[in-house]
């Protein structure tokens, strides 16, 4: 049965292995916001961030944001599709100490393995619902690689963020492949029922 | 007569961007709330919880749903019986579409296909995408907006069967379209099938489709039949709302078709997501507007 959990972050190792597929967590803290070229810069580029990823959670985003002085406001903050990244993960869990990856339509085998290896999850944000992420998003702390920007690192505050569903455990388990699984099983009676067999 | 201003229609085409970003259809949300009472899966129905929570900020905020703001797509029905001039209505959907991106402002989605390169108006050749169409018994000027987001445009596909293939192959393509899109195009949504006419027609018949009010059947009991049919094998996969399972996994389909070749069976399938933006208005020979869906 799916178990909600809130937590704070940086995440625990422990906290992190707690966390099963098909949970659903909400949480408070920092919260990073990472998208290709921001880890086309770090990876292929040899750019380490200057600052701490131990324990942290990374979006999938291209936020906008508003320069007011030398603060950094939101405009609209939203999760784009994982999949593009997923070269990059399996470095940010076990270079950097990253613990969840927060995104929509999950990763793939490599990302999973390290999930396993190092305790991290892939946490599945509700897509198209860019009103309640940026509204969860208390502030827009730091930006660095600025010149990247909207591709920068940015470390954003969230409050309560969520609803996320574990969608990659670090016990192995694919929630999207397992869905994938299932509807193989169901297949030839749906296209039965169909008459398109 | 005197000739009515055309600035009018140009307020009236930023409005309606801005509007469909932000201003959910009723009859989507009723969808979405109906789809809701019958999910039984409780992660899938935090996520439609998660949705009501995003419509509701955005409706108060008067913020913009989903990040993405598609490619702009406006549909415009003529009324024969006022001298509307095609040229300066063609003219205010761009201005407008522009307008609306950097005076609310949000980000343009619309690039260079090939240097990528974005001037953040949303316009560009060939955008907005704009249609034409006429009828006789009217006066006035119907301008549907579509904002594309391209999650779901993105899992378009057509196929130019034959006729041996029969309607079997082309319900078949259309179920394993669906099921190959998986999460990607923010499930549940509306899918939008194109049966017959030409390659690029059966195409298009996919888009009309999709800006079908849910709710709504085709008039041909036939169609809206395979329409239900389609909606229940969909919704048998189990793949769920954002792809991770539950009894929801579309709000419903849609088909429009058009007589194709007799050597023909062409089928298309063209995706929209579950915030199935969509902004109407319906502007009068004195230029009065009024805003809808
Ligand atoms: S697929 Fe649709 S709802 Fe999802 S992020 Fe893209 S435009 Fe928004």
């Amino acid at each position: 049965m799916s178990k909600v959990h809130h937590l704070t972050s940086p995440f625990s190792e422990s906290v992190i292995r707690s966390l099963h597929a098909g949970d659903i967590v909400y949480f408070d803290g920092p919260l990073f916001g990472i998208r290709d070229l921001t880890q086309i810069h770090i990876f292929d580029k040899g750019n380490r961030p200057p600052v701490s990823l131990e324990g942290m959670p990374c979006i999938h985003t291209a936020p906008s944001l508003r320069r007011v002085g030398d603060k950094w406001e939101k405009i609209c903050v939203g999760t784009t599709t994982s999949t593009r990244m997923d070269r990059f993960t399996p470095g940010l869990i076990g270079e950097y100490g990253v613990r969840a990856i927060i995104g929509k339509g999950g990763l793939y085998q490599g990302s999973l393995e390290a999930m396993k290896k190092y305790g991290a999850v892939y946490l599945a944000i509700v897509g198209g619902a860019a009103a309640l992420e940026t509204e969860q998003i208390e502030e827009v702390e730091a930006v660095y690689f600025e010149e990247l920007h909207p591709e920068a690192l940015y470390r954003f505050r969230v409050k309560n963020f969520g609803p996320l569903t574990v969608a990659m455990d670090s016990h192995g388990v694919h929630l999207y492949e397992q869905v994938g699984e299932k509807i193989k099983e169901k297949l030839p009676e749906i296209y039965a029922k169909l008459g398109v067999l | 007569m005197e000739e009515l201003d055309y600035n009018i229609v140009e307020e009236a085409a930023k409005q309606l961007y801005i509007k469909a970003l932000c201003d959910l259809p009723p009859d989507v949300r009723e969808a979405l709330k109906k789809a809701y009472a019958r999910e039984t899966n409780p992660a899938a129905r935090s996520v439609f919880e998660a949705m009501f929570k995003a419509i509701d900020i955005a409706d108060s905020k008067k913020t913009l749903l989903c990040q993405d703001t598609g490619l702009p797509i406006y549909k415009v029905r003529i009324g024969s019986q006022y001298a509307w001039n095609g040229a300066k209505i063609k003219k205010a959907l761009y201005e407008g579409a522009k307008r609306a991106t950097q005076e609310f402002p949000f980000r343009s989605s619309s690039t260079h296909t090939i240097t990528r390169l974005n001037p953040q108006t949303s316009v560009g050749p060939g955008l907005p995408v704009t249609y034409f169409d006429f009828t006789e018994d009217s006066d006035e000027l119907d301008i549907l907006m579509v904002p594309k987001g391209s999650g779901s445009e993105n899992m378009s596909k057509m196929q130019m069967f034959y006729p041996q293939h029969g309607i079997k192959a082309v319900k078949k393509f259309i179920l394993d379209t669906v099921i190959e899109s998986g999460a990607n195009p923010c499930p549940p949504g509306i899918i939008g099938v194109g049966l017959g006419g030409t390659a690029d027609l059966v195409m298009k018949l996919a888009k009309d489709a999709i800006t079908r009010p849910v709710g709504q059947r085709h008039p041909d009991p036939m169609i809206a039949a395979m329409e239900v049919e389609l909606e229940e094998a969909i919704n048998a996969t189990g793949r769920g709302p954002m792809g991770l399972g539950g009894d929801v996994s579309c709000l419903a389909v849609h088909i429009e078709y058009a007589y194709t070749h007799i050597t023909q069976n062409p089928v298309a399938v063209n995706t929209q997501c579950w915030p199935a933006r969509r902004a109407r208005a319906i502007i009068t020979p004195a230029g009065n507007v009024t805003y809808g869906f």
